[in-house]
């Protein structure tokens, strides 16, 4: 695929990436071209985290159903990170909370952080990317 | 500094590639680079000659390229997002090209920030 072809596998340089995913997994695009830059920076070797914030969370639910819809379901996909290293997944509490969401409904483990700990984590990154 | 640019809407319906237009060119007038700027989602709506606009509005594509040949930068339209919404290299103005998302990730790596213009 062409997005292999041109990799520069030689720079060496490893940044620490956070993927901001804020919108709900169907009714916008978003979540499932965002789940593309997810895989190839991955591809690139370089330090990714995601996280799932408000409308977002529901990217994770378990039992999503798009039969209905007539679109593609892609949410196997979250479960698939951990096999290109992407281990890194956060999920805000207070969106979890205003959903009545808990990590049981959500299909891969997560670490649930508060606003204050992601505002840190954030703060940590070298390059943010939100969808 | 070097800004690498991230454009997430099409031209006309959302302000945002109306501001990472502004933010790009501001930031050359102030000294900085702005090596590639990428089009994602329907961002690569902003690559097509084929679009008109009236006369008393901007046109969206013709300003890129002009920005574009004016100061070097390297206007890349992801080839994923933009098969999937008819843009090809028949339709693309002057200074755009069709790529992969190794750009983006690049621009990440490689650049002192990126900044994403979206909704």
């Amino acid at each position: 695929m062409s997005d292999m072809d041109e990799m520069d596998e030689g720079s060496g340089i490893v940044k620490k990436f956070m993927f901001l995913n804020r919108k709900a997994p169907h009714g916008t695009v978003y979540a499932l071209e965002g789940l593309e830059v997810v895989l190839i920076t991955a591809a690139f070797d370089q330090d990714v985290s995601m996280v799932f914030t408000d409308d977002g969370v529901y990217q994770l639910m378990k039992g999503i159903d798009t039969k209905g819809i007539e679109v593609k379901d892609f949410s196997k996909t979250y479960r698939a990170l951990e096999g290109y290293d992407i281990e890194k997944l956060y999920v805000d509490q207070a969106s979890m909370d205003a959903r009545g969401l808990t990590e049981d409904d959500l299909i891969v483990d997560v670490t649930v952080l508060p606003v204050d700990e992601m505002a840190n984590l954030m703060a940590e990154q070298d390059v943010v990317i939100s969808f | 500094m070097q800004f690498g640019i991230l454009v997430n809407e099409g031209p006309y319906t959302h302000q945002a590639s109306d501001s990472a237009y502004l933010f790009a060119r501001t930031a050359i007038e102030r000294g900085h680079k702005v090596p590639r700027i990428f089009f994602y989602h329907d961002g690569v709506n902003n690559s097509t000659r084929l679009a008109t606009p009236p006369q008393d509005d901007r046109n969206v594509s013709a300003r890129w390229s002009k920005l574009a040949a004016d100061h070097g930068i390297d206007l890349v339209v992801c080839v994923a997002a933009a098969q999937r919404r008819g843009i090809n290299d028949d339709v693309l103005a002057p200074g755009f090209r069709i790529s992969g998302l190794g750009q983006l990730v690049e621009m990440g790596i490689q650049y002192d920030r990126l900044v994403t213009f979206g909704d």
